[in-house]
């Protein structure tokens, strides 16, 4: 029950409490408005190199929130925070309201879907296997695995038949991170979080993905959080950004936020694309609360 | 009598020493690998090990045969018997390039799919089991094939101290100077490894998965 864990655990109502008061209204019922990830005061060195500092984020429910920065930003080390595949040096960082250092984190990590670049599927196994990893770690029973993966598979638009049965090296690399994102999803885990998914990918399988990736979430509303250094692609997905600048948050702001925003170092961002007609001023751009 | 003749005609013979060498060469594969793969993750596991551990290894493979035959006879237990002598110097030969394949097959695990496997939820050993141990049979193999050649070619060396094998043939050859004799040894030796190289790199290659 993630909703009594965010705000009735004996250990974390005290202090969880007073900054939700201001953060939303309580009238605002809808399922949407818990923190699903926050970033607490979080530093994070390794060998007295700082790489994250003062990182202070909440990542609301079923919103999706795109980490933009150049490389080295610390981007793709907050979102390792996230499923402790690293431990924060200083500060927390809360999922679902509990601290990942508190959890046990195999299990925290079941929960949380990852999708990178490199997509990181196995080479010995078929898709079908890749895909079926999670529910068979959490012994679901064969049957109901075949299911979803046959699901899945849908959901991600591979339906070619006999696809299942072919290993990732004998795919091309579109059908691949799409296998990679239905592997994230195959136990429904509430969160996914995704490291430059499509950073390898020519531009125009590049952009089919990205629609698709966002018509999907329309569907599932998972929390996302996602990380690239492509403007363009986090101005299409992101209900929010969150630009890091040196390991800092430099800002949060909702797509319309940042194309207005007369700061310099965004106006480099939105300068590297070229003028398009107003993309930024979609229905989408709930405003977010800026910490 | 030209060479084949005197193969044809001592056949029981060298059939019976072919046995008793691979004999020596399987007990040792099987010894090595018990000891060589397991020391191999640990070493994966702990890098701090892979200097001492590998370093120990590399010093075995440069003693010369038959002096590690002669430093292992006084062993208590070992000594006692011919073959346990020779199996156990032969194993340590084929330590090495078993241990240092493992390691090598464990880290050649591309970073991304051990990472994934991680934030999936996977626990080390299932990492181990599933993963990093099925990637790394190619390698694996091509560490077993490399000690299977060698252990061959040295287990002639062990009728020095009585153990028997294909060796014996060379052995009685050149005490007598008899070219036929130490050939009656010497070519089912190279056949064997031959063998031994052919079989084992086609299971290296069914293992091989391309990225």
């Amino acid at each position: 029950m993630r909703w009594f864990d965010t705000y009735c655990h004996p250990l974390l109502a005290s202090d969880m409490l007073p900054p939700r008061a201001n953060a939303a209204s309580p009238t605002d019922s809808t399922a949407k408005n818990e923190v699903a990830i926050e970033f607490r005061n979080v530093g994070f060195a390794i060998e007295k190199h700082q790489i994250l500092s003062d990182v202070n984020l909440q990542v609301m429910a079923g919103e999706t929130v795109v980490l933009l920065g150049r490389s080295g930003s610390g981007k793709s080390t907050a979102v390792k925070l996230i499923n402790r595949l690293l431990v924060p040096s200083e500060g927390e960082v809360l999922v679902s309201g509990r601290s990942t250092s508190a959890c046990d984190a195999i299990a925290l990590r079941r929960g949380i879907g990852y999708v990178i670049q490199e997509t990181g599927l196995f080479p010995h196994f078929t898709v079908e296997k890749n895909v079926a990893l999670v529910p068979r770690l959490e012994k679901w029973p064969k049957e109901r695995i075949r299911q979803r993966v046959d699901e899945l598979l849908q959901l991600v638009g591979l339906t070619e038949p006999g696809l299942a049965k072919r290993y990732p090296h004998q795919l091309s690399g579109g059908q691949r991170q799409r296998v990679g994102v239905a592997r994230a999803l195959a136990a429904d885990p509430p969160i996914l979080l995704m490291d430059e998914p499509f950073g390898a990918l020519d531009p125009l399988t590049r952009s089919e993905i990205q629609k698709e990736f966002q018509e999907l979430q329309k569907r599932l509303s998972k929390t996302v959080v996602f990380v690239t250094h492509d403007v363009r692609e986090a101005i299409l997905l992101a209900t929010r950004i969150g630009l890091f600048e040196n390991g800092r948050v430099a800002g949060i702001y909702s797509p319309a936020e940042f194309l207005a925003s007369p700061d310099p170092t965004i106006s480099t961002y939105c300068a590297s694309i070229r003028p398009e007609p107003a993309p930024g001023t979609d229905a989408r751009g709930r405003t977010g609360e800026v910490k | 009598m030209s060479l084949l003749q005197f193969l044809i005609h001592n056949r029981a013979q060298i059939f019976q020493s072919t046995l008793e060498h691979m004999w020596l060469v399987g007990v040792t594969l099987l010894l090595a690998c018990a000891i060589g793969i397991p020391l191999g993750i640990l070493v994966s596991r702990r890098p701090p090990l892979s200097k001492p551990v590998l370093g120990l290894a590399n010093i075995a493979e440069t003693i010369p045969s038959l002096a590690l035959l002669g430093f292992l006879l006084p062993v208590p237990w070992l000594g006692d018997r011919a073959d346990r002598l020779a199996i156990a110097a032969l194993t340590l030969y084929a330590l090495l390039p078993i241990i240092k394949n493992t390691v090598e097959g464990i880290r050649s695990v591309d970073p991304s799919v051990r990472e994934s496997a991680l934030a999936m939820g996977m626990t080390d050993r299932q990492i181990l089991f599933q993963v990093e141990l099925p990637l790394s049979l190619s390698l694996l193999f091509a560490g077993i094939r490399v000690a299977a050649v060698l252990t061959v070619g040295i287990a002639t060396i062990a009728a020095a101290v009585g153990a028997g094998g294909l060796g014996e043939f060379i052995f009685r050859g050149l005490a007598m100077v008899n070219n036929q004799l130490i050939l009656a040894g010497a070519i089912p030796a190279a056949l064997l490894a031959l063998t031994a190289d052919a079989v084992l790199g086609g299971i290296e290659r069914r293992f091989r998965f391309t990225r």
